[in-house]
């Protein structure tokens, strides 16, 4: 008897089992847990790794029995891009929420040195965003919507000889973040001999890179004996379709060649039936919980302990993680308050300057406004001492001229005949 | 996390959920097998449950437990054997694994002998709240711990049952203040302790003034109406909420009454059979614990209360003066006063209930 309360029975000394006398009642536990599931919904995230073209989406679908997206990708990304969907399924009364990671590009590339980062950084973004909310003060973890990888489908692709350096990188930086199942993509391409031989070449590939892929758990009774069988079929050789080909008397999902029909749910044909057994039947709960209790927490004690953080302290005592987030965050408090005294001076230097650069100028200011003041006071004198003068000529020029006709009158007392004359003998000569 | 999301950055602010587009499955996929998975894990791994029963000695707690779990949990204190009742309110604890059908439950009762037994019961509910603030204490340092248990064992107190001493008038002073101070840390599911002292009517009266003079002080208990989810909860735990407090009669011996074998009490006047509606409630109770909502009050321990003692521990820090260089390097008080201490006013404050104001969507 493998269970959890046992393990904590044998801990304490205080619990004991006890005999019941009669029904309780408690044994639809199980089913109060399970409706309350079923209240919240589920969430499962599955990221499909593969090269361009070799099926990722439409393994999708087929295993969903849906169709999710109709557009291929091109082959002329420079870079490696994940892209997420989320879809809403539903069945009898459970509700899933699925999220699709594609990545776009990968392989594609004619330097392939960057092609797994993009990958770790996303799973790695997942953990970091449940951490933040997990180490939140005021978190609301049960209507939280949990992106993390659940699982991870790597596509190999059928040369039917071994795996490429690229799919080995990956995986292995991979392994320890997300459980990944490798399958054979595009099975049908490959006979039956070479497909044995070629799983064999890839399974003893990963073990002596040391890549460490998804068992199936073995430790419950009920399932043990699937589960073990399906680990000795890994990796999975998939053929996936949605296009339905008449085979006996019904449609089936298969794929058409002049020289015959390879159809998707025969377990002659390809392991596609055994694959969504164990993803989705058999072991979906189990992957999640294998990313929360064994990925997330490793990625949360690295990061915890990249922080600073550990849980001994100095002297070998227990320090808790409160007591040493409160520490750094004092350090942190009185290396700010620094800053901004610096800051602050810096500032009320620069106001002074600036100050000062002001009053300069004002002063300058000043000095040409009295100089343009003066200029225009000795203009206005000047001005005036002409005016006066200019008044000066023509009074003088009007006493001439009044003289002059007194004098022009004066001959002018003679009888007049004359004066007729001279006058107009005068005034044809100024005419 | 946004569809279509063009590089992997982590970001900083995260919508409450993406968008989804719902899709329809051509035909059967297997999703619902996942039921069956999370049954056979749950099985594997055990359930939990701890209740915390709280009243006056004499009201017949431990007969209580003992029927509630039909075995002798906790030894039933007879009065004239020379026990002593103790001077001082003591936190007993036993925990006892029981199993029917192949779950396992591991069950811890918290008695509270000595409750109200003194003469000055002033601050008497100060250990209690202690208690519970203790376990949800150890809680949290096991969650943050760096490397932490695969499964934290949990402690912390699911339900408290307060008994009601049945005068038949209406709650006590003792009784009001407890109520207070407990139902904001803690699911209290009042009952009326050593029902057969009351009559039919007697016993509706009584009721109808407890439930008023809960809504008159603010106390919430359980089930808590803000928590209701859907039109069927609150369909349900109206038709509860009517009837609590429960009457209760507890008996651990079993007596023939028309060929069958049933737990009562036997008097002259006759027996009552515990597990009869027409005789007293306790078929509701236990439905009510055991049946039907202990997942419930797991969860809302889980989500509420234990996340509202969260906030109050981490908050603590920000309340205390900092000066330079001060570094709080206390560890935790002793006994933790609740969060709403003795000083606040009382009804239930807005700030514990956020949580699940924003109820459950899927997640």
């Amino acid at each position: 008897m493998s269970s959890e309360v046992a393990r904590h029975l044998q801990k304490k000394e205080n619990t004991r089992s006890l005999a019941m006398s009669g029904h309780v009642g408690f044994e639809s536990l199980p089913d109060q847990l399970v409706n309350r599931s079923i209240q919240q919904g589920f969430c499962f995230n599955i990221l499909c790794v593969g090269e361009t073209g070799i099926g990722k989406s439409t393994l999708i679908d087929t295993l969903f029995n849906t169709n999710f997206e109709d557009h291929e990708s091109s082959h002329f990304y420079p870079h490696v891009r994940l892209k997420a969907q989320t879809y809403e399924l539903q069945e009898s009364n459970v509700r899933l929420k699925l999220t699709i990671v594609n990545t776009v590009g990968f392989g594609d590339q004619i330097n392939k040195e960057e092609s797994y980062q993009p990958i770790v950084d996303y799973i790695d973004a997942q953990f970091e965003a449940y951490l933040q909310e997990e180490l939140k003060i005021k978190r609301s973890l049960f209507n939280y919507h949990d992106s993390r990888i659940h699982v991870c489908l790597y596509f190999i692709s059928p040369t039917g000889h071994s795996l490429k350096t690229l799919d080995l990188l990956t995986m292995k930086s991979l392994d320890s973040k997300v459980n990944i199942i490798p399958v054979i993509a595009k099975a049908d391409a490959i006979s039956k001999t070479e497909l044995q031989k070629f799983k064999i070449k890839i399974m003893s590939e990963l073990v002596s890179n040391g890549v460490q892929i998804y068992q199936f758990p073995t430790d419950d009774e009920t399932i043990a004996k699937i589960n073990a069988s399906m680990n000795g079929h890994l990796p999975f050789a998939v053929v996936g379709s949605m296009d339905e080909v008449k085979v006996g008397n019904k449609m089936v999902k298969a794929r058409q060649y002049p020289w015959g029909i390879v159809q998707v749910e025969n377990e002659n044909h390809c392991d596609f039936v055994k694959l969504r057994e164990m993803l989705i039947c058999t072991n979906m709960e189990d992957l999640r919980d294998e990313t929360h209790t064994r990925h997330y927490e490793l990625y949360r004690r690295r990061k915890l302990e990249e922080m600073g953080l550990t849980d001994m302290g100095p002297e070998n005592k227990p320090l808790s993680l409160q007591e040493t987030y409160e520490a750094k965050r004092h350090e942190f408090y009185g290396e700010r308050q620094r800053k901004e005294e610096e800051m602050k001076q810096l500032f009320v230097q620069r106001v002074k300057e600036k100050e000062a650069v002001l009053k300069e100028a004002e002063r300058e200011l000043q000095a040409k406004f009295e100089h343009l003041k003066r200029v225009h006071q000795e203009e206005k004198l000047r001005l005036e001492e002409k005016r006066r003068l200019l008044e000066e000529e023509i009074i003088a020029f009007s006493k001439k001229k009044a003289t002059s006709e007194i004098y022009q009158n004066q001959p002018f007392m003679t009888p007049g005949g004359n004066v007729r004359k001279d006058k107009d003998r005068k005034n044809s000569s100024f005419m | 996390m946004d569809p279509l999301r063009q590089s992997p950055s982590p970001s900083s602010s995260r919508a409450s959920s993406p968008r989804t587009l719902p899709c329809e499955m051509l035909g059967y996929v297997g999703i619902e097998a996942v039921l069956d998975q999370l049954k056979i894990k749950a099985m594997k791994m055990g359930f939990e449950f701890n209740i915390m029963v709280v009243g006056q000695s004499g009201l017949g707690k431990s007969t209580m437990v003992n029927t509630l779990f039909k075995s002798k949990m906790c030894k039933s204190t007879m009065p004239g054997l020379g026990v002593p009742t103790p001077q001082t309110l003591q936190l007993q604890s036993v925990t006892h694994v029981i199993e029917e059908s192949g779950v396992k439950l591991k069950l811890t009762v918290t008695d509270t002998p000595g409750f109200g037994d003194q003469i000055n019961n002033d601050k008497c509910w100060d250990p209690i709240l202690g208690y519970i603030s203790e376990q949800y204490e150890k809680y949290l340092q096991e969650e943050i711990l760096i490397t932490r248990q695969r499964h934290i064992p949990d402690t912390r107190v699911h339900c408290c049952v307060y008994f009601v001493p049945p005068t038949g008038h209406c709650l006590r002073p003792l009784d009001i203040e407890f109520l207070q101070r407990l139902c904001r840390t803690v699911n209290v599911v009042p009952v009326i302790a050593r029902a057969d002292s009351l009559t039919i009517e007697e016993r509706e009266a009584f009721r109808h003034r407890i439930q008023e003079n809960l809504k008159t002080h603010g106390i919430e208990v359980y089930p808590q109406k803000c928590f209701d989810e859907d039109i069927n909860d609150k369909i349900l735990n109206s038709k509860i909420r009517e009837r609590i407090p429960f009457a209760v009669v507890g008996a651990d011996r079993e007596h023939i009454v028309n060929g069958r074998c049933v737990l009562g009490r036997k008097t002259k006047w006759g027996i009552i059979e515990v597990e009869n509606m027409a005789h007293c409630e306790f078929p509701l109770l236990r439905d009510l614990l055991i049946r039907s909502h202990l997942q419930d009050l797991k969860d809302i321990t889980h989500n509420v209360h234990y996340e509202n003692y969260r906030i109050f521990r981490l908050n603590e820090s920000h309340v205390l003066p900092r000066g330079p260089g001060w570094v709080n390097l206390a560890p935790a008080p002793a006994s933790v006063p609740a969060p709403a201490g003795p000083q606040a006013s009382p009804g239930p404050p807005k700030v514990c209930w956020w949580a699940k104001d924003n109820s459950d969507e899927e997640c």
